[in-house]
């Protein structure tokens, strides 16, 4: 398989989203409260992942600007879950990287009264369920 | 011993390209029993047919098996074409080596292989047949539609003028259904009531025609050609006999505060009512619910301002017991809920309204007699925004997997319609696709963006927002433009899918009909048999079978009613005769196989036997045969083995099992 392929795979495989039950309604980009910040917008993600793409998706602004905040999740028609996917992507350039997640008793000492609490909760959205 | 013929069927490339029926053909013959076997292109063609009819001469066959598609889709082809060759039908024995092998397979080899046991098992099925005689039943030649609406009433319309009785029954207190409460109709525009009254007139006075409004069915037993129906019919509390339809009793009911659901909850109605002013009949009904002379004994308004003196608070409900021939089933649709729908802040805001809301809001003799305004304060709208597929073309459980179908219509005529009426007020559409096949659909969809200036924005909205001005702010995609847009708008109109009534899952187990996972009505076949529920003597007409707009639907209630007719111009019908049978030296008569059937055809009797030279009276099961469906519940039941099935008896099934396993 091909390194395109074998990324692509590994996106669905992570985020458990099947690109391909996309209708292409746009209520993923509709939702986003980040959207003006996106160089690839949350629709288009479906076919990043769908061409193989993923370098692209890796390379982008979108990448960091993506809250979180799972509205795309909710709100998707099709279950395809652009928020997972952006996830999935995101997790691969971590772990290229060699970077390490944080241990739940290491957060509380790093948490000062600058760092917004938008932030924090956005965390832990994304294993709420 | 039997001298069968097997015939193997190419269907052209359908079983040929994936199963060798040569190979069937060769391996068939060595089957005992066998005389003659066979392969053809096409074996249900005249020619196949012909083959088959030669080979039962020049053989001298007493029994035949085709090797070809499902029993469903060619069972009677061949069945006919025995009988008109000398040989009893139900000497013919149908191996299915397409559905169940040649359609599912890719292995040729494999194939064959199964095609060859389908076959064998088949050949063993036939060694054990006996000829059969079909029955005849009575045909009752009165049919019954259930539902009062476009759909039921042009079913009714059609079956009375060709001559027969016909009774709708309507579960609301008048007919016309959901297009009594449309505005006007695509792609023409002409408005719903003036097309629709005339046809509840028709109806209405039609001699062969009877009505049953506020009235349910309550209980179906029987069978085609002789059904017989409970129903309900509600108490009106109001005697239809004596009752002029003046209408000052509900003008002077003092109870006003019951949301109309003719008016979908946009206005209130009076506790003793009619839906609308065109109504038929056009009898009120007393809602006891809200009735406060039913509530607390006092009041009595209606009573004394009705000249006619046609109140009648002591009215009980009634059960009429009907036969029929046939059963038509027209129960219509309706919206689905939004409770799940937050986005579009349904439930937050009175300017968040469906676009059935919407018919009325527009309808002159709607909540603001025909005057587009916002519902929260009465002013006159600047900004409208429709947003497409709500709940439709869903994949998660909020919505539904179909498209509505009628949606991207009535939407661009609403869109339309408020150009033309308000052209200051600007109106954006914002859709996924555009759906619009149909005679003049796209045309029209094109003039609603080309003449009248409508917005049209490939994308959905994301969410709806109501704003402390009042305003609702909108935010949504652009996906050909790729930008995100918001916008204030003064009202929202959301095209909300579509669902069967719920009232259809209860009259579907009734009548023994199959449903989908969307509760809609299955038919027959999706393609050749489209009007027709696969339970014999069940009929199909409007959206209880699938979305569809007017035309289709009056089309389609046309087809049902030429189906009922053509059942009910039938004097006899022929009566399946694979049915149960008991045997009598076996049967304990204990009683189990009578409450097991589900057709009520099994009776227990006293009856003297003679039990190898010993005379003495037994309590036998005795099997109705015009009852019996053969659906074999009681022969799996019988604990001593009585039962048997005709034409599929526990020796014929063992047989099949033990040639498959060879």
């Amino acid at each position: 398989m091909s390194e395109k392929k074998n990324q692509a795979k590994m996106v669905q495989e992570i985020s458990g989203a099947n690109p391909y039950k996309c209708m292409k309604c746009g209520k993923c980009s509709a939702t986003c409260p980040s959207y003006d910040e996106m160089d690839i917008k949350p629709h288009q993600f479906v076919s990043y992942v769908q061409r193989g793409d993923i370098e692209a998706l890796a390379q982008s602004k979108s990448l960091w600007k993506c809250l979180s905040c799972f509205a795309c999740v909710e709100r998707c028609p099709r279950d395809v879950e652009p928020g997972r996917i952006i996830d999935a992507a995101r997790q691969i350039v971590v772990r290229q990287r060699g970077g390490n997640y944080l241990k739940a008793e290491e957060i509380p000492p790093l948490v000062d009264e600058d760092l917004p609490q938008q932030l924090l909760v956005s965390a832990y959205r994304r294993y709420k369920r | 011993m039997q001298r069968i013929g097997v015939f193997v069927c190419h269907c052209g490339s359908n079983i040929a390209a994936t199963v060798d029926v040569k190979k069937v053909v060769e391996m068939a013959r060595m089957e005992p029993g066998v005389v003659f076997a066979d392969d053809y292109q096409y074996m249900c063609s005249e020619a196949g047919q012909a083959k088959i009819g030669a080979a039962i001469k020049e053989h001298n066959l007493t029994g035949i098996v085709v090797c070809s598609c499902s029993p469903r889709m060619h069972e009677t082809t061949f069945r006919s074409c025995a009988k008109r060759y000398g040989l009893n039908p139900y000497m013919v024995e149908i191996a299915n080596i397409r559905e169940h092998c040649s359609w599912i397979h890719k292995d040729m080899q494999e194939a064959t292989e199964k095609a060859v046991i389908l076959a064998r098992a088949a050949i063993a099925k036939v060694n054990l047949n006996a000829p059969l005689q079909a029955g005849e039943s009575r045909v009752t030649k009165r049919a019954l539609v259930i539902g009062g609406g476009i759909a039921g009433i042009q079913t009714a319309l059609d079956i009375a003028d060709a001559g027969y009785e016909v009774d709708i029954v309507e579960k609301t207190p008048s007919i016309g259904g959901r297009m009594s409460q449309l505005d006007k109709t695509f792609p023409t525009l002409d408005c719903s009531a003036c097309i629709l009254t005339p046809k509840m007139v028709d109806a209405a006075g039609h001699e062969k025609i009877k009505i049953y409004t506020y009235s349910e069915v309550e209980k179906v037993s029987g069978f085609v050609g002789d059904f017989t129906v409970d129903i309900r019919k509600k108490a009106r509390s109001v005697d239809a006999t004596k009752c002029t339809g003046c209408g000052v009793c509900q003008e002077k009911c003092p109870s006003k505060k019951t949301p109309s659901e003719f008016n979908r909850g946009l206005g209130n109605r009076s506790a003793i009512y009619t839906p609308f002013a065109q109504a038929i009949p056009n009898v009120p009904v007393i809602d006891r619910e809200a009735c406060i002379k039913f509530k607390t004994g006092k009041c009595g308004v209606c009573e004394k301002v009705c000249q006619a003196g046609a109140i009648d608070y002591a009215q009980q409900d009634e059960i009429i017991t009907e036969k029929y021939g046939a059963i038509v089933v027209a129960t219509g649709f309706d919206t689905i809920k939004l409770d799940k729908y937050d986005e579009y802040a349904y439930n937050q805001s009175k300017d968040v309204i469906t676009s059935l809301e919407l018919e009325r809001v527009m309808n002159a003799a709607g909540p603001t007699k025909g005057h587009l305004e916002r519902l929260s304060d009465g002013k006159a709208p600047k900004e409208i925004v429709f947003i497409q597929c709500v709940g439709s073309r869903c994949a998660d459980a909020r919505g539904k997997g179909y498209c509505s179908k009628i949606c991207c219509m009535y939407t661009a005529k609403h869109a339309m319609l408020i150009r033309d009426k308000y052209p200051d007020v600007n109106v954006t559409v914002f859709y996924i696709d555009v759906r619009t096949p149909g005679k003049n659909f796209d045309e029209f969809y094109r003039r609603a963006v080309e003449e009248y200036g409508v917005n049209y924005i490939k994308g959905q909205v994301g969410k709806v927002a109501p704003q402390p001005d009042g305003s609702l702010l909108v935010q949504a995609a652009d996906l050909l433009d790729n930008r995100q847009i918001k916008m204030k708008a003064d009202m929202v109109v959301l095209a909300t899918a579509i669902e069967p009534d719920p009232s259809v899952r209860g009259i579907a187990t009734m009548l023994t009909a199959s449903i989908d996972t969307n509760n809609f009505l299955t038919e027959a076949h999706p393609k050749l048999r489209p009007v027709e529920s696969p339970t014999a003597g069940v009929f199909l007409s409007g959206v209880c079978q699938g979305p569809k707009d007017i035309p289709e639907t009056v089309a389609q209630a046309g087809a049902a009613a030429v189906k009922v007719i053509g059942l009910l111009a039938k004097d006899k019908l022929t009566t399946n005769p694979c049915t149960a049978k008991p045997d009598e030296l076996l049967c304990n008569g204990c009683g189990n196989c009578a409450k097991v059937c589900p057709y009520g055809a099994i009776t227990y009797e006293v009856r003297q036997i003679n039990d190898h030279g010993i005379r003495e009276e037994r309590r036998l099961a005795t099997v109705n045969n015009a009852l019996c469906q053969g659906c074999g519940a009681c022969t799996v039941t019988c604990p001593s083995g009585a039962m048997d099935l005709q034409g599929f008896s526990n020796r014929q099934l063992i047989a099949e099992v033990d040639a498959i396993c060879r």
